[in-house]
């Protein structure tokens, strides 16, 4: 019980001071932190496995990816030059439509969360308690995996090398024709 | 022990930081980031009802999200990059050219 309040608080807090902060390598970091909380979490509901897919693809891949970017990008925070001219502008009306869109965020941030936690409290049935024996092996997962989910497996094969070939065509300068380029 | 409701309950939590994220941030890398905090909510609901129900289909199921995360966080990072080559800018408010 102490551990679960320990790891959601972690991951609440951080995601919390995600959304806060304004250097987005910041962000990044902290993104990292919730992601090692939320795999505490998975810990505790016996699934080691997803534990550690959790911290070597989440931590480990994806967020290395944002970073690369973060600072590929010369980290721009969320004020730049440009938003600053765009402001200048268009006078006190950008800024009243930014401060309306951040409040109607709040609100509808705010509304959703109180609505899941009515709709939680509201539901009929018994409060789960866990059962006590846990199926979730490693083994069980693996067999799973590559019977029953075996088109699935490799479907998804397929979107990780589309998705590559996708992100090499659009991250690439425009190559000249005269040099032979494809495109 | 913390019950099903537990974990269903800070699982909306992240959900909702994950929206207001969206909605709030003028920043498209944040908006992202906002966006992998939703699917980690939605990993999180998956595990426990995976664990609830004991099946393992609900890991896997995390299993196939967590490679989606990376498709859309590799394709969508090459057409932040692509963007920013652009406009020299990463607020969305600045891609306006196809609004109407």
């Amino acid at each position: 019980m102490v551990l679960f309040y320990l790891f959601g608080a972690t991951a609440v807090v951080a995601s919390l001071l995600v959304i806060a902060q304004r250097n987005p390598i910041y962000s990044v970091l902290l993104l990292i932190a919730s992601f090692g909380a939320l795999s505490g979490l998975y810990v505790l509901l016996d699934a080691p496995f997803l534990a550690v897919i959790q911290i070597i693809v989440y931590a480990g891949a994806i967020m290395v990816l944002f970073l690369f970017v973060v600072m590929l990008l010369n980290a721009p925070h969320e004020d730049t030059d440009y938003d600053e001219r765009l402001r200048g502008a268009e006078g006190p009306g950008a800024i009243s439509t930014r401060s309306g869109s951040m409040r109607f965020g709040a609100l509808l941030a705010a509304a959703l969360i109180v609505e899941l936690v009515w709709a939680l409290t509201e539901g009929e049935g018994e409060a789960g308690l866990f059962p006590g024996e846990s199926v979730s092996s490693v083994r069980a997962i693996g067999r799973s995996l590559f019977t029953d989910y075996a088109l699935a497996f490799e479907v998804t094969s397929v979107l990780i090398l589309v998705a590559m070939v996708g992100a090499v065509l659009l991250a690439r300068r425009d190559v000249p024709a005269a040099r032979g380029g494809v495109m | 022990m913390p019950t099903l409701d537990h974990y269903l309950v800070l699982s909306a939590a992240l959900f909702a930081i994950g929206t207001a994220g969206v909605f709030i941030r003028r920043n498209l890398i944040t908006i992202l980031l906002s966006i992998e905090i939703m699917l980690n909510a939605v990993n999180l609901t998956f595990v426990v009802f995976g664990r609830a129900l004991g099946a393992v289909d609900g890991q896997i199921i995390v299993f196939f999200v967590i490679t989606v995360a990376a498709a859309e966080a590799a394709v969508g990072l090459a057409l932040v990059i692509g963007l920013f080559r652009h406009r020299e800018s990463l607020n969305p408010d600045s891609f306006a050219s196809l609004k109407w």
